[in-house]
Formats: structure tokens, C-alpha cells, sequence
């Protein structure tokens, strides 16, 4: 059963606060996200007014997930309600700056929930409590209260993105392996769950060996690797009615590796035949394929860039597995990795400008992220076993899987951000690996 | 007595399927990664094993399997010798196909250690055709880093699971 949510309204209907005095001695509320972002920026985010008797709880509920969103980027820093000097007063009414000010609150979320029998309505504005002013117009959401947390983290992606002039990424969703059991009889199937381990929901059951999925463009389809037939081959699963069917390749013994085509019509994929494993692209509805690699080196992993005309895969053509990068219509491929050790699992960024990977080195794992042309390589992590980034939609952070070692190793899902900093574990239950993140929802 | 026995029969029957079949990831599954030495299930009749024409015998006798050292599928001696076994029982024993699974350990990334399970069962089926099985005969499939026996994260254990296993049944290869 699918969790229907719909944004009724997100139209800024609320007008602009009335004119403030704005300080000359401040500049407007920015923080630009840089490697140099040490100290977070403190935020408040009184509770939430309920406007409707019985809200208290869900308004409550709401103004605490947006603080958490905010805070668990690491780049701000949330001031517990006990340090507040005053509180809001009613939703739009003049909001006392120095009270702000005096406990250094540089961001103010004030907001207001009303529940009219199923339906959730969610208003929120944010000041600048240094300049005295609102950064942004009001918004207001509206949708289920079973959806209340999509509401707490579209609050938070607006207010994230005034404020740090990029797109947000809570609102979002990802889709990974489950796992449970012994290392020698794992099972697993394919979950999916909010990007905060919230609203998991189970696509497949374990029955058989689920692998590496990945969202389609707009999030709707899932293509992933199953042992269903009793061989490897490609599925494709509507998130909405979790039916699936197997995908048409080209002939092998076994194809995987999916990943969509940027327009989501399209999927390029592995297929082993002979021992060799090379590339292949097939339109997901005729079912016309084309080789893209003919090498008799392994050629897995492929990625797409965001503009489509790039293709970022991994090959051990040259000994070890590295990273190469070829026209979108195959093509002889430029090899772009040439550090330590050998590299695999190349995700383009959403942006374009970064490969985030694989390393393993010295007997360790890394994820890192380089530039497309193989410069500036930075290895964000280490451990026993990480693998398999997937970028935030917004490009700032990568979620990955990391194995613990010996006969009880398990597998959970972990993020970081680009910068190396703010690495934490993803709250999943029970074990995880295999994470591709979506994009933002609508 | 009569259909005591029949029933006796089918039981055992269906068990060795389920030792043999391909896509067995349930309960059966663990029974099977152990096959080549642990015992099997109590439905098996002491003469299996002992019995040269037995699935049993193959697993055990003449060896189900062969290991590859680290990132690579070139046969070792050790495995070619294991191979001219099974390739002379599989030419006796010519109503059995065969599904070479081939395995990596962990040390290594999802995928890729699938492609490299699939160069190892390749190398075992192009061995076995060089000895004159019929391709028709073999199958191959890689399950990567998804079904290690051993469970130790050192080369101990690193060692059994780069493995292929040649899983021999009568029927159909699909």
C-alpha cells in the first residue's frame, strides 16, 4: 500500500512580512557551503503553533523534524527551546528580533499546523533574525497527516535552500537491499524508505538474490538485478503498484547492472557472456539493444552524466579495476582514475562536475569523489569495506554501504558529505547495503 | 510396505533436487553451500556417497570444486587435476548437466565481483569442454560476493569462498 501524498498548494500565498528595519551593520542571512564550513550556523525553531484543536502533537512533531533535518546536515546548529528568551506569538504577527539576537539565533522558523479531519495544512516563514527581516516569502503545504513528514521536510528544504542557495534534500527518498541473516544465508530484498530511514516499505520478498537498485529520473521505477529466473537478469518495478517484470537485453548468460538513461526510456547494463562482461544499452520498451564496450576486460558500473552524452564506468583493462569515461554511443573510453589502488562504482554528481567511487587501497575501502577529468581526488572515508556512493539530489552528500568485518559482519548505510565531513549512519533497521538515492519529491 | 517404500523414494528424490537445483536461495540453500564435506541431510541413504554414479560421490569423491587466488580465474594445477575428474565422470555419467557457479570473496565491490565469478565458472566450462563435455551439457553462472561458505574476514576463509562449484543435476538446464 503506497503512502498517497499530495501537495495541495505550495504557492507562496502569505505576503511578505510587514517592512522591518534592516540592520546596515548585517548583511542578508547566506551561508555558502565550502570546504571551510566549520562552525554551523545556529538556528530556532519554536514549536510550531497549532491552529486547530488536537494539532499540538503533529505541530509538534513537525517543528522537531525540521530541526532535525537541519541540524543532521552538520552545517547548523539547532538552540535548544530552553535558552529561548521569548516566544513566537501568533503565525505572522511581528516577531521580537532582540530576543532572537540576544541568544544568537541567526535563522528563525516560525510556523503553523492545522488538521481539518484527514487533511494537514503546514505554514512556515523564515527570518533573518540579524538583518530583521523575512529571508523568503511564506509557504504553505498541505496534504495527509499520514504525510506530516514530508510536509517537516519540505519546510526544511526551503529553508535549507534560502539559506545556503542550493537545492535541499530531505524531501527524498531511497531505495536499497535489506539484508537479514548470517553472511552465509543472507537474505535480501529490496526496501524502500524515506532519506532519514523513515516509512520503510518492502518492494520484494527474500526469496530470492536482489541487487544494486537504482530510481529512475522522476523516482517512479526501480531497475535492479534479480536471481528470480535463477539467473542474473534485470528488473524493472513501478514503485507505485510494486509490479515488475523482467527487462528484455541482449542475449547472455547473465545481465546486470542496471541504470537508467537520463530521460528514464533507456537502460544501460553488464552482460556476462564467455567470462567477459561488457556493456550494453536496450530501450526499456522495444527492447532494442546496442553494445556499447567490445573488450575482453570486464566493463560494469556505468554511469550516465547528467547532460546524457557521457557515459563514467569501470574497467580492468589496464590490470585493476579503474575508472574510464566514454561517449554516451560507446566509443574508445579515456581512463580518468590514477591513484592508489584499484577504483570502481563511478556515480556521476547531479551537477556534473564530480565521479564519486569506490578505492580500495592498502587493504581498506575509501569513498571518494574526484573530478571528471581525474584531478583533485579526495577519499572521504576508510574502513574495512564502504562501497557504492549515491549522491544527495542536491550533490552535497553521499550515502553508501559499509560491511563490518568477521563471521558477525553486518551491512549498514552510511552518509557523508562531499567535504569529508559529518559522517554518520543512516537509521535503518535491521541490515542494509546497496543505496541509490531519488530525487527530490513534487 | 509396498507404498512405505515409494513414499521413501519420492522423499529422497525431491531432496537431491533440492541439493542440485540452481535457484535454491531458501532453506535448502545452506544445506547445498555446505555439500563437498558436511553431512547432508538425514533423508540421504548411507549409500549415497559410496555410490560412484551418486550425486554424492561427484561432490565429495571426486570434488565439486576449485579455488582461484586473489582477483584472478586462472586454474591452478590443483583445479585442472579436480577438473579431469569431473570430466570423467561427467563423460561416464552422461544423463547429468552441469551449473558451474562461480564466486569471489569479499574484497571487492558488488559487481564486479560478479563479472569476476563469471570469468571463473567460464574458465571451469571451458576446461571441462577441452576435455571433451558437450557444451550443451554445462550452464554458468556467477553469484559474486552473495554466497560466501566461509564467514572470517581473512584469507582463510577468503581462500574457500573464490570458488567455482560444478552443480550437477538431471533434467534441464534452464
Amino acid at each position: 500500500m503506497k503512502n498517497r501524498f499530495m501537495i495541495a498548494a505550495m504557492a507562496a500565498m502569505l505576503a511578505f512580512g510587514a517592512g522591518a528595519p534592516v540592520l546596515a551593520q548585517s548583511g542578508p542571512l547566506r551561508l555558502t557551503i565550502t570546504d571551510g564550513v566549520i562552525e554551523p550556523l545556529p538556528f530556532a525553531v519554536p514549536t510550531f503553533q497549532a491552529e486547530t484543536a488536537g494539532a499540538e502533537q503533529v505541530a509538534s512533531d513537525i517543528s522537531a523534524l525540521v530541526a532535525q533535518d537541519l541540524s543532521g546536515t552538520g552545517l547548523f546548529r539547532e538552540i535548544p527551546q530552553s535558552a529561548f528568551i521569548s516566544q513566537m506569538g501568533a503565525f505572522g504577527s511581528p516577531v521580537a528580533y532582540p530576543d532572537w539576537r540576544a541568544i544568537n539565533a541567526q535563522a528563525l522558523i516560525g510556523g503553523a499546523v492545522s488538521v481539518n479531519g484527514d487533511q494537514l495544512t503546514v505554514k512556515f516563514r523564515l527570518y533573518d533574525v540579524f538583518t530583521g527581516a523575512e529571508l523568503g516569502e511564506g509557504l504553505q503545504f498541505a496534504g495527509t497527516v499520514g504525510g506530516w513528514r514530508r510536509m517537516a521536510h519540505k519546510v526544511a528544504d526551503a529553508a535549507y535552500s534560502r539559506i545556503t542557495g542550493e537545492g535541499g534534500y530531505f524531501d527524498s527518498r531511497v531505495v536499497y537491499v535489506a539484508e537479514q541473516g548470517p553472511k552465509d544465508n543472507r537474505q535480501k530484498r529490496l526496501a524502500i524508505m524515506d532519506f532519514d530511514g523513515a516509512n520503510t516499505q518492502f518492494l520484494t520478498d527474500s526469496s530470492t538474490i536482489v541487487l544494486a537498485p537504482r530510481f529512475s529520473p522522476s523516482g517512479d521505477r526501480v531497475l535492479y538485478t534479480s536471481y528470480e529466473s535463477g539467473f542474473p537478469r534485470i528488473n524493472l518495478l513501478d514503485v507505485g503498484s510494486v509490479s515488475k517484470r523482467q527487462v528484455q537485453t541482449a542475449e547472455g548468460e547473465m545481465a546486470f547492472s542496471p541504470r537508467f538513461s537520463k530521460d528514464g526510456s533507456r537502460v544501460v547494463y553488464s552482460i556476462a557472456n564467455g567470462g567477459n562482461t561488457d556493456l550494453y544499452i536496450s530501450d526499456l520498451n522495444s527492447g532494442g539493444s546496442t553494445r556499447l564496450t567490445n573488450a575482453p576486460s570486464i566493463e560494469t558500473a556505468p554511469s550516465f552524466s547528467p547532460d546524457g552524452s557521457q557515459i563514467v564506468f569501470e574497467s580492468d583493462r589496464s590490470g585493476g579495476s579503474q575508472i574510464y569515461i566514454m561517449s554516451a554511443g560507446g566509443g574508445e573510453p579515456r581512463r580518468v582514475s590514477f591513484g592508489e589502488g584499484r577504483y570502481g562504482t563511478p556515480v556521476w554528481s547531479p551537477r556534473g562536475d564530480l565521479v564519486a567511487f569506490t578505492n580500495q587501497n592498502g587493504g581498506q575501502f575509501h569513498i571518494g569523489v574526484m573530478r571528471t577529468d581525474g584531478s583533485e581526488e579526495r577519499l572521504l572515508t576508510t574502513s574495512f569495506l564502504d562501497e557504492g556512493p549515491t549522491w544527495s539530489p542536491n550533490g552535497r552528500v553521499l550515502m553508501f554501504t559499509r560491511e563490518t568485518q568477521g563471521a558477525g559482519g553486518t551491512s549498514a548505510l552510511y552518509s557523508v558529505d562531499i567535504s569529508g565531513r559529518n559522517l554518520k549512519e543512516v537509521p535503518v533497521q535491521g541490515g542494509a547495503s546497496d543505496p541509490a538515492w531519488g530525487p527530490l519529491q513534487p | 510396505m509396498k507404498m512405505t517404500t515409494k513414499a521413501m523414494l519420492i522423499v529422497l528424490a525431491l531432496s537431491t533436487a533440492a541439493c542440485t537445483r540452481p535457484d535454491r536461495f531458501g532453506g535448502a540453500d545452506g544445506m547445498d553451500a555446505n555439500a563437498g564435506g558436511a553431512p547432508l541431510g538425514n533423508a540421504m541413504p548411507q549409500g549415497g556417497a559410496s555410490d560412484p554414479r551418486s550425486a554424492e560421490y561427484f561432490q565429495q569423491t571426486v570434488g565439486d570444486r576449485v579455488l582461484f587466488v586473489v582477483d584472478s580465474s586462472s586454474l591452478t594445477p590443483q583445479g585442472q587435476a579436480t577438473l579431469d575428474g569431473q570430466a570423467n565422470w561427467l563423460t561416464t555419467n552422461n544423463d547429468y548437466l552441469a551449473i558451474i557457479e562461480g564466486h569471489a570473496d569479499e574484497q571487492g565491490t558488488r559487481e564486479y565481483n560478479l563479472a569476476l565469478g563469471a570469468r571463473r565458472a567460464n574458465a571451469v566450462r571451458e576446461y571441462l569442454i577441452s576435455r571433451g563435455i558437450p557444451s550443451t551439457r554445462l550452464r554458468t553462472i556467477s553469484y559474486g560476493k552473495e554466497r560466501p561458505i566461509e564467514v572470517c574476514s581473512n584469507e582463510a576463509c577468503y581462500s574457500k569462498n573464490r570458488r567455482a562449484v560444478t552443480v550437477i543435476s538431471v533434467g534441464s538446464l534452464s
